[in-house]
Order: structure tokens, then C-alpha cells, then sequence
């Protein structure tokens, strides 16, 4: 069944639109306007207000990726161990708010968090402390939070319904309690599943900029932001493939320990 | 099997092909590809000019010069006609990126007051490359309900009282220009002090400002979620429409005035159809029209003796007097390296 | 945990997810323009999204995208799954690293790379007098790539349980081999095909930030017709149309979910 030649137009499209591609970004990060080469694109990171931009992205995204993975481990314990997680029926309902435009959802939290929206008049009427976090930072990791979710969950819920129950009760019959059984067998078990969560929410949250377009009200700057001002407000394009390769970076470091700790169990699919 | 896959595959590809052709069909008399600010143009206008011409047209919007100039320098699409304002014109053709347009095309353009066409010899010194199409003011739209006290001067930017009520507009230019004129100095300022003694002002508003943003001023306005706005003169007269509440001051101090012209950039395909959709927008009734649903300034003063409602050629924000104009300034395009100074400043500003 | 905690717990999450979704079904009935006041219910959206010509543009554009590039990624994504799955063990986390580039990089370099890509190569045609714009085709080009790691992923693990005797025996019965493989290969992986190309699919729909960079003027998605709307406030007409296609794919797939094992079951 198998013929070298099934590999070719695979092969042809991945050079042709994933390598060259990234050859371009390579080409005008370390070239200035007249092609000649320069490293001062790279070091444009370095002025206080991309370092800033930089510095708070990865400040958020952490942040987001903690939360994350602070609400989807509990629940990915309990969905493996009910009955509706077992279905597929679970999947569909974190796939399913995909089908809804990621913008237009996105965009219904500024209805919902906006100051007399829908949280902030719920929060009146019940005589709670006001809310005002739209345009703030903290909106935007509500948002990146929301968005990303479903990329933490799947994940680890993956892995954790396929630990064998043998070994969990193995640890049980040797007479861990239930604390211990989590810490010490199931949660080492599951670590490819977060590893790979880890990475499947924090690199959209480290390199968004739509979410900081919507939530934040234009006052607040990510590095995803900075780059597509580059790119589309024509200011250059040669700094802006430059902070795409610092950006890139931080990517490789992430995916690099995304393949050290997979173990192809981690995968969302 | 083989067979099969191919003919699939070749399937595939063609339908690709097909669909990609069948978006582009032209209209009998060929096409004009236009490329206008957002909500620029009543779009019932459009469909005229394709009855009565058999032209089709390609209609695309951008939000502001900035997102326009490097689609027309990059060549990612070929517009043949385009509508930005003076100093972007002024930019374009420094950087050659502008033809001549032929006006032998365009008789309408005798509907122009002539004014005009001497306003347009400021950025485009022979007047060869520019239709104007709409001008208007840069001010202030403010809630009468939510503000202490009737507002005249860009000052009530940066009074605290009105924090988290006040939007400001998003880019450099539009942004600065309050601030240079509130220190004393000219819109056009390149003086590097000048610009970061606005700089630090704009980073003081900072905390007051709700939302930076050019287009949702008008609903922020309109559903009073905001006492201050900083606004095109055309958006403020439609938001006074809608919530009677607002009011429009173009300040004491002094604004900008912009005029933006219709212009054949150097990617054009069908400049004479380019050139029949200037003249059409010229006429005096389709002017109307677009006036009508716009409400900006208009050049065409042939329009104006259209115009029934007595009470629109009273509005101040539509028709200034002239001691409003005496104050305010156009916008000069500064040069590249002044711009990226605009440009990072302003990243610092949001930075902070 | 109680399992009335639990439950609580899932409640809550779930609220989380679906608001968002809710509030803007509810939008899409209000009368009133802005999403700021509560006008009152009204259909009328739904009339006139039949009537918005850039809308129903946007949604053709979309739909026939996510198709075409679901269908040629899933074609090239399997037939690359099975060359990968023969490879010696080094060549081929070396061809999975590829091949995964553009799912686990950032969207937006993805992006600016393919623009840069495109850009330089109308540059480069328009050298030779051909004319190449941003448009259609780059933008499937695009999907089709950041596709494909769907897909070969969703592959995989189904060739990796195929059992590979199976084919030879068929071999030996005296079938051919696109015989064998359509007849035996295929059957089997089928599931884990069927799972790629309705991701490659979603996906699609989904995206926004790579079609940003490759749309160039002339081809709007819903994702880049709602930004380009963004500032001047939603259209409530596309509140209207995401709520239809939310609830058609919602029933859809809620049929073929509690059809006992007759669903398309995730690959894992």
C-alpha cells in the first residue's frame, strides 16, 4: 500500500507553504530597507514600549494558562469519571461553541462585562461591589480564558479517561487516600495531557491580538498587537518579521517541551 | 482507482478555478474596483452608477489612511479609485503612487466651487491629481446631560471629573492633534520637544479615556456610554439626530479641517471608468443624495441650491462659519521619519 | 467531591462556555440597532440578512473555503499519513515536526508569512507579465495548510492500529492495490479520515487571523467581514446568521451524536 510517490505532493506543499514562508520571515527579520543585513530588527524589542508590550503578553498569557489549567483539571477529573464523559457527547460540547464566530463570541462579552451591561447591572441589583474590568487587562484574560478553554480541556481529559483503572485502584488497595491516588499517581499520568494543554493555550494567548482589540479598547498593547501594526499600518514590515522571530522563540521553547513530555496521548484530536 | 483520484482532484481544481473566475464577472461595460472610508457613501448611490452605466463596481472600505496607504504602495489589490484625505494624497504622491486624471472626463467637476479646487493646490500643487469629494471638522460631541457645564475647549479632555467617559480617537494624527494645539503648537508640529510635551499629556489622559477608537464613537455616543467624544463634524450631525442630547464644538482653540478627494492611483485598470464614477459623484443630484445620508461638508456647490430643508443650511456642524475655519488647520503630510515618530510615540503612549 | 458538587461545578463551566452564545442569540431578536438597549422582538434581522448582498457574499466565500480546503487537506493530509506511517522512526518525527508547523505556531506569524510569501510572488509573476493578486486562492492556499496537521493527526493513530496483514492478504487474494486500499485501508481508517476533514472544516469556519494576512481586497469571510464591521458597531444581521448556523450544526451534530456508534467518534 505504500508508494514513495503518495509522499510527494504532501512533501511539495509543505516546503512550498510552511518552510518558504518561514524562509520570507527569516529574510526580512535580519534584512533592513536597502537588503543589506542587519540585526536591529531583532533588538527592536528591546525599546521600552515593545519590551512593555512583550512583558505584559507574557505576563497575561501566564496568567490565562494558570486559570486554565486551574478550571480544566477538575473538570476533566469529573468528566472522566461520569457517564457523559465516557460518550462523545462531551466533545461536541466544548467543539461546539466553535461553530459560533470566535469574534462574535469574543464580542459578546463586551455586551455581558461592559460597565452597565448585563454582569455590572446584575452586580447593582444584587448590591455586589460594581464591575468594571472592560478595557482593562483583566478583560482580556477573561477573554483569553474563555476562548482558549476548550484547548486545556480536551487535552487532558484525553489522557486522564485513558489511565487504566487498575492502577488507580492499585493505589487505593495499597491504601492511598483519595488526595494521594490524585497527587501521586493519576496527576504524573496526566502530565502529557497538561503539558500539551499548556502549550495549546498559552501560545495563542502569548501572540493574540484580536482579543486585546476587543476587550481592551484600544488601550492596551500586546506584541501581537505591536506586529500587525507593522504589518498593517505599513510602518515595516522588516521590524515587524523581526519581533515575529523574537516571538518565535518563546514558540520554540514551548514546543519544544510539548515534545519532550508527548507522548502522542496528549493531542487535543 | 488512480484514475478516479485524479479526476476528483482534477474536479476540485477546477471548481476552485471556476468560482475564482465567476467571483470577477464584469458588468457589460467592464468594471471599476472603488476603495471609499467606511460608511462614506449612501450605497444605493452604487447601485445607480451600475444601472445607468453598466459599469460593475467592486466597493471595498478601510477605516483610515493609515490601513489604506500600504494596500495602494504594496500593490496587494489594484483599486482604480480611491478616497483619501490631503496629506495622505500629499504622501501618495511623493511617492508616486498617483496619475494624473484627465478632467475633460469629468465635466461635472464645474459643480465644484472653484475654492476648493484652490484648497487642493495645497497638497497637490497643479491640481492634477485631486476631486474633492467631502470636507469637514474634527471636534468635540458632548452629552448635555452628563457634562456640568457647556463645553468649548479641548481642556475637558483631561479634566478628571469626566473620567472613564471620554473616547478619544485611534490613530496618530487625530490622537495628537488635541494635544499639540491644547500645549500651543500647530497640528503639523515635527518638533521633537513639541511632540513630547503632547506625548506626555496624552499619557496623563490616559487613565481618564474609555475606549481609543474611530468608528464607535458615533454608537458610543448615541447610547450615551460616553460624555466626550472626539468626532468628524459628518458623524456628530447624524449622532444629533439620534439622541438630541448631544452637542458639537468644534473648540476655541482651534482644529483640524480635512478635505478628502478622489484620486486614480498608479495600480489602475479602467481609468475611464474610474473617471465616469468621479463625475458621477460630482452631479448635483447624486451628491445630494450621498449628503443626505452622510451629512458631511460638501464642495459641490451646485448641491447646495438643492437643498430644500432651510434648517440644514443652518446646522454649524455641516456649514461652519467662517471665523470656525479660520481657526483650524489641515493636516500637512510630514515626511516618513516625522511619521514614524508619530507612530512610536503614540506605541508608547499605549505602552504606559 | 460530591456529586453535587460536581455537577455544580460542570453547570458552571458550562454557563461560562454558552453565554456568550445565548447573549447573542438574544441580539439577534432585538429590535433596537445597538447592543445596548433592549428594543423590543423583532425577526426583522433574519428578513434582512436574506436581503445583505456583502453578508450572503461572505457566507458563500465561507462555507465553499471551509469545503474546499477541508477536502484537498484531507486528501493530501491522508495520503501524507500513510507515506509518513511507512517512514523509518527518525524521518518521521522529522516529517511530523513539518508538518505540525503551522498548528502549534502562532497564527499570526503563519499569517504574515504566507502575506509575505504571496506578496513577493505577485512581485515575482508580475515580472513575467502574469497577474497575481491576494484573494480567493491564497486564502485557501492558507487553510488548506494550517489544515493539514488536523488532519494527519486525526489519521495517524487509525493506520497505526491497521493491521497490516490485512492488506497483504488481500494482496495475496489477487486484489490490486487500489483495490486493497479502498477496499480494506480505507474502511478501516475511515473514521479517523471522517474526524480530520469535519475539523479541517471547523477550523475554516473558525478561522480569522490567518485570512486577515491572505485575503487581500477581494475575499471577506464572515470572520474578516465582522472585524471590518467591528468599528462601526455588528450588523445585527450577522447576529441573525450565527445563530442560524449555530443552531443547524447544533442539530446536525446532536443527531449523529445520540445515533448509538454511528457517530463520528474522536480519533482518541
Amino acid at each position: 500500500m505504500y508508494k514513495r510517490s503518495v509522499s510527494y505532493p504532501c512533501i511539495l506543499w509543505s516546503a512550498a507553504f510552511i518552510i518558504i514562508p518561514l524562509l520570507f520571515i527569516f529574510y526580512y527579520g535580519l534584512t533592513d530597507r536597502t537588503g543589506a543585513f542587519t540585526l536591529s530588527n531583532l533588538a527592536a524589542i528591546a525599546t521600552a514600549e515593545n519590551s512593555k508590550a512583550l512583558i505584559l503578553s507574557l505576563g497575561l498569557s501566564l496568567l490565562s494558562t494558570a486559570i486554565c489549567l486551574l478550571l480544566a483539571y477538575p473538570l476533566a477529573l469529573i468528566l472522566s469519571g461520569s457517564k457523559i464523559g465516557r460518550s462523545g457527547f462531551i466533545i461536541f460540547l466544548f467543539v461546539l461553541p466553535m461553530w459560533m464566530n470566535f469574534l462574535l463570541r469574543t464580542l459578546a462579552w463586551v455586551v455581558l462585562l461592559d460597565t452597565n451591561g448585563v454582569l455590572d447591572t446584575l452586580c447593582k441589583l444584587s448590591g455586589l461591589p460594581r464591575f468594571k474590568i472592560i478595557n482593562t487587562p483583566a478583560a482580556i484574560v477573561f477573554g483569553m480564558v474563555y476562548d482558549f478553554l476548550p484547548f486545556m480541556i480536551l487535552p487532558i481529559y484525553n489522557v486522564i479517561s485513558k489511565i487504566d483503572i487498575n492502577v488507580v485502584n492499585a493505589a487505593r488497595d495499597l491504601g492511598a487516600n483519595s488526595f494521594q491516588t490524585l497527587y501521586k499517581v493519576i496527576f504524573p499520568l496526566s502530565l502529557p495531557g497538561v503539558i500539551s494543554g499548556i502549550t495549546m493555550v498559552f501560545v495563542p494567548s502569548l501572540t493574540t491580538f484580536v482579543i486585546s482589540t476587543l476587550l481592551g479598547g484600544g488601550k492596551i498593547l500586546l506584541i501581537g498587537n505591536v506586529i500587525e501594526q507593522e504589518f498593517m499600518k505599513g510602518t515595516s514590515w522588516h521590524v515587524g518579521s523581526g519581533l515575529s522571530l523574537v516571538l518565535m522563540l518563546f514558540i520554540i521553547v514551548s514546543m519544544a517541551l510539548s515534545t519532550k513530555y508527548d507522548n502522542g496521548e496528549g493531542n487535543v484530536l | 482507482m488512480k484514475r478516479k483520484v485524479l479526476l476528483v482532484c482534477g474536479c476540485l481544481t477546477a471548481a476552485v478555478l471556476f468560482t475564482g473566475c465567476g467571483g470577477s464577472s464584469a458588468g457589460e461595460n467592464g468594471e471599476v474596483n472603488v476603495y471609499n472610508w467606511g460608511e462614506y457613501i449612501d450605497e444605493d448611490v452604487i447601485g445607480m452608477f451600475e444601472e445607468e452605466t453598466g459599469i460593475k463596481v467592486n466597493y471595498k472600505t478601510f477605516d483610515t489612511n493609515e490601513d489604506m496607504y500600504p494596500i495602494i504602495a504594496n500593490g496587494a489589490a489594484d483599486w482604480d479609485v480611491v478616497c483619501p484625505s490631503e496629506y495622505m494624497i500629499q504622501k501618495m504622491m511623493d511617492n508616486d503612487l498617483l496619475m494624473e486624471i484627465n478632467y475633460d472626463n469629468i465635466p461635472n467637476i464645474s459643480n465644484i466651487d472653484p475654492a476648493y479646487m484652490d484648497t487642493v493646490k495645497s497638497f497637490d500643487p497643479d491640481a492634477k491629481h485631486s476631486v474633492p469629494y467631502l470636507w469637514g471638522t474634527v471636534g468635540i460631541l458632548y452629552n448635555k446631560t452628563m457634562v456640568d457645564e457647556p463645553i468649548t475647549g479641548w481642556d475637558c479632555l483631561w479634566d478628571e471629573k469626566y473620567a472613564d467617559n471620554i473616547v478619544m480617537m485611534n490613530n496618530p494624527r487625530d490622537v495628537f492633534a488635541p494635544a499639540l494645539i491644547s500645549c500651543g503648537y500647530s497640528l503639523n508640529s515635527t518638533d521633537d520637544q513639541e511632540l513630547s510635551e503632547a506625548a506626555a499629556l496624552l499619557t496623563r489622559q490616559k487613565p481618564l479615556v474609555l475606549k481609543y477608537t474611530t468608528d464607535e464613537v458615533r454608537d458610543m455616543m448615541i447610547g450615551e456610554k460616553a460624555a466626550i467624544g472626539v468626532i468628524y463634524s459628518g458623524e456628530a450631525t447624524i449622532c444629533k439626530d439620534e439622541n438630541e442630547n448631544l452637542e458639537y464644538v468644534v473648540p476655541e482653540e482651534g482644529s483640524n479641517v480635512w478635505l478628502d478627494c478622489w484620486v486614480i492611483p498608479t495600480t489602475c485598470k479602467n481609468k475611464e471608468n474610474a473617471e465616469k464614477w468621479i463625475d458621477f459623484l460630482c452631479r448635483p443630484d447624486i451628491a445630494l443624495k450621498n449628503f443626505e445620508y452622510i451629512y458631511y461638508s460638501t464642495p459641490n456647490a451646485a448641491m447646495l441650491d438643492l437643498i430644500e430643508d432651510q434648517e440644514l443650511l443652518n446646522n454649524d456642524a455641516l456649514f461652519p462659519d467662517t471665523s470656525v475655519l479660520s481657526r483650524c488647520e489641515t493636516y500637512h503630510y510630514l515626511g516618513e521619519d516625522v511619521e514614524e515618530k508619530y507612530n512610536n510615540l503614540w506605541k508608547q503612549v499605549l505602552s504606559e | 467531591m460530591s456529586k453535587w458538587l460536581k455537577r455544580f461545578y460542570l453547570f458552571v463551566i458550562m454557563v461560562f462556555l454558552y453565554a456568550p452564545i445565548v447573549t447573542l442569540m438574544i441580539l439577534s431578536f432585538n429590535e433596537s440597532r445597538t447592543s445596548v438597549k433592549w428594543g423590543g422582538f423583532s425577526l426583522k434581522w433574519y428578513q434582512q440578512l436574506f436581503e445583505s448582498r456583502t453578508i450572503l457574499a461572505a457566507l458563500g466565500n465561507t462555507l465553499l473555503i471551509a469545503l474546499l480546503s477541508a477536502v484537498l487537506a484531507t486528501l493530501l493530509g491522508t495520503s501524507a499519513a500513510i507515506a509518513i506511517s511507512h517512514m523509518k522512526k527518525r524521518k518521521q518525527s522529522f516529517c511530523m515536526s513539518i508538518v505540525n508547523i503551522p498548528m502549534l505556531n502562532a497564527e499570526i506569524v503563519t499569517g504574515i508569512a504566507f502575506m509575505l510569501l504571496f506578496i513577493t510572488l505577485g512581485d515575482l509573476l508580475a515580472f513575467f507579465g502574469i497577474h497575481f493578486e491576494m484573494g480567493f486562492g491564497t486564502v485557501l492556499i492558507g487553510h488548506i495548510t494550517f489544515n493539514l496537521p488536523y488532519v494527519v493527526l486525526s489519521v495517524m493513530p487509525k493506520l497505526k492500529q491497521f493491521n497490516l496483514s490485512m492488506y497483504e492478504a488481500a494482496l495475496d487474494l489477487g486484489a490490486g492495490e487500489g483495490q486493497a486500499f479502498f477496499r480494506i485501508v480505507l474502511p478501516d481508517i475511515m473514521p479517523g479520515v471522517l474526524s480530520g476533514f469535519l475539523l479541517s472544516f471547523t477550523m475554516s469556519l473558525d478561522d480569522f487571523v490567518i485570512t486577515h494576512f491572505v485575503k487581500g481586497l477581494g475575499a471577506d469571510t464572515l470572520s474578516t467581514l465582522i472585524y471590518s464591521e467591528l468599528r462601526k458597531g455588528i450588523k445585527p444581521e450577522m447576529y441573525a446568521l450565527s445563530t442560524i448556523m449555530f443552531l443547524a450544526v447544533f442539530l446536525v451534530l446532536l443527531a449523529v451524536n445520540l445515533k448509538p456508534q454511528g457517530g463520528v467518534k474522536n480519533t482518541n
